[in-house]
């Protein structure tokens, strides 16, 4: 099975008539395995949208979404779901955690969810709790928890598992820039072997950890950045600035 | 930059040979501001002539040979100069005066200029977070890196709040076109 994700000309309209919006317009990316790509746009540009197509939540108007190999039309509604629960984690701008469980039950929910026994789904969860440096936290309920701390047991609760998509919607929302960094820190490091990222963002900073940094504007791809230089490419911008 | 206020800070903890505060220097700023020898060497005579530091009198040693101190009006110097405001004269910006330029310039499509910048700042972005991201300890590299990253932030931030602005200009130049009217300046400002 191919891992990775891959969009092809990817358009979305609602409504019809005078009122159509077209959300995307004929979008194509693909996010190779161990690749974290940053979609970057202003409101309205399309970002959610492509993101709840990649995450199979919505549905095309037209063209193709392949996430691990399988083209997401092909599947029936169950099957869909299956994938969502198994192959793809989610992080959202408001944590999305369950007020009445633990963060270790939070992160644990979604395998229990597919079957697996409530044993071995909490010994994963603490795994990913480990990752995330929230080893300790999980008997706290979210309401015990700082925002940075949130986000990181939803990071935590992404990659539990064997996901081989993370999507990320304004991950680090109203964090500071220390707790915000923290968080896309581990979502990079979560983007390796397997394991493919889309975060969107409008916050420059943020996407500067990605690998690469896709440009959108009014539902249409239209720039990226090139492969990221080292650090001596500084020095030669120093010295002719 | 201020070399010299930074080469008088690296004096406040002891003597030191010209050699040693080009290195420290670099250290400190994680090696983000390689320096020249011969600013770093002219730059300590500057101070000893200013009577800010003293150095091993001897005429046979070569600057970068000789050991430096501070004095007493050095260190009040640089005491002075650490809760002194950064100059806050706006830069006649580069990135600014292009954009502005290309509003005027028939045939130029504004959003794409825009856009090429934007990429080329992301991309300058990228290279200052992977050098943070190698030095997850180090906080001096961190701190310069992050100054960096704020700087090129608000330049983009702009880029954004400029793309809006032209949009939103061209989006009422157009309707004023479809009814067939004139649109003055005036309306155009107020909606911009």
């Amino acid at each position: 099975m191919n891992a990775g994700l891959e969009l092809l000309d990817v358009s979305k309209t609602y409504g019809s008539g005078a009122g159509e919006v077209h959300a995307l317009a004929k979008v194509s990316l693909t996010v190779a395995p161990g690749e974290l790509v940053a979609v970057m746009g202003a409101s309205g540009s399309g970002k959610s949208t492509l993101l709840t197509i990649a995450g199979t939540l919505e549905e095309p108007t037209s063209g193709t979404v392949v996430i691990a190999g399988r083209d997401a039309a092909t599947l029936s509604r169950n099957e869909r779901a299956r994938l969502r629960r198994q192959s793809i984690g989610y992080v959202f701008q408001d944590f999305n955690l369950l007020p009445g469980l633990t963060a270790l039950e939070n992160v644990s929910l979604p395998l229990e969810l597919d079957g697996v026994s409530a044993r071995t789904a909490q010994r994963r969860a603490a795994e990913a709790l480990e990752r995330v440096g929230l080893v300790e936290f999980g008997r706290r309920f979210p309401d015990e928890l700082s925002g940075g701390e949130r986000q990181r047991v939803a990071v935590a609760r992404a990659v539990v598992g064997d996901r081989q998509i993370l999507l990320a919607d304004e991950p680090t929302g109203a964090l500071d820039s220390v707790n915000g960094e923290a968080v896309m820190r581990l979502l990079r490091n979560a983007c390796q072997g397997d394991v493919s990222g889309i975060v969107v963002t409008h916050d420059a900073q943020l996407a500067s950890w990605a690998h690469r940094v896709v440009f959108l504007r009014d539902g249409r791809v239209v720039d990226q950045t090139l492969p990221v230089a080292g650090p001596e490419a500084l020095l030669a911008d120093d010295a002719s600035a | 930059m201020t070399v010299r206020h930074a080469l008088l800070a690296l004096l406040t903890e002891g003597p030191k040979y010209g050699l040693r505060l080009r290195e420290e220097f670099e250290e400190r700023t994680g090696e983000v501001w390689p320096l020249n020898v011969g600013q770093v060497y002219t730059t300590l005579q500057r101070l000893e002539r200013d009577g800010l530091v003293e150095s091993d009198s001897s005429e046979t040693e070569t600057t970068q040979q000789r050991g430096f101190r501070i004095t007493a009006e050095g260190r009040k110097e640089v005491s002075t100069w650490l809760r002194t405001p950064p100059s806050v004269v706006p830069p006649r910006d580069e990135l600014v005066i292009k954009v502005l330029v290309a509003l005027d310039v028939p045939g130029v499509d504004v959003a794409t200029v825009v856009q090429s910048h934007r990429r080329r700042l992301v991309e300058l972005m990228q290279t200052y977070t992977r050098l943070k991201e190698d030095a997850l300890d180090d906080v001096r590299v961190a701190l310069v890196v992050d100054a960096e990253l704020f700087r090129l932030d608000a330049l983009i931030r702009w880029l954004d709040s400029a793309d809006a602005r032209v949009r939103a200009l061209a989006t009422v130049t157009a309707a004023a076109r479809e009814r067939g009217s004139l649109v003055t300046r005036r309306t155009i400002k107020e909606t911009v």
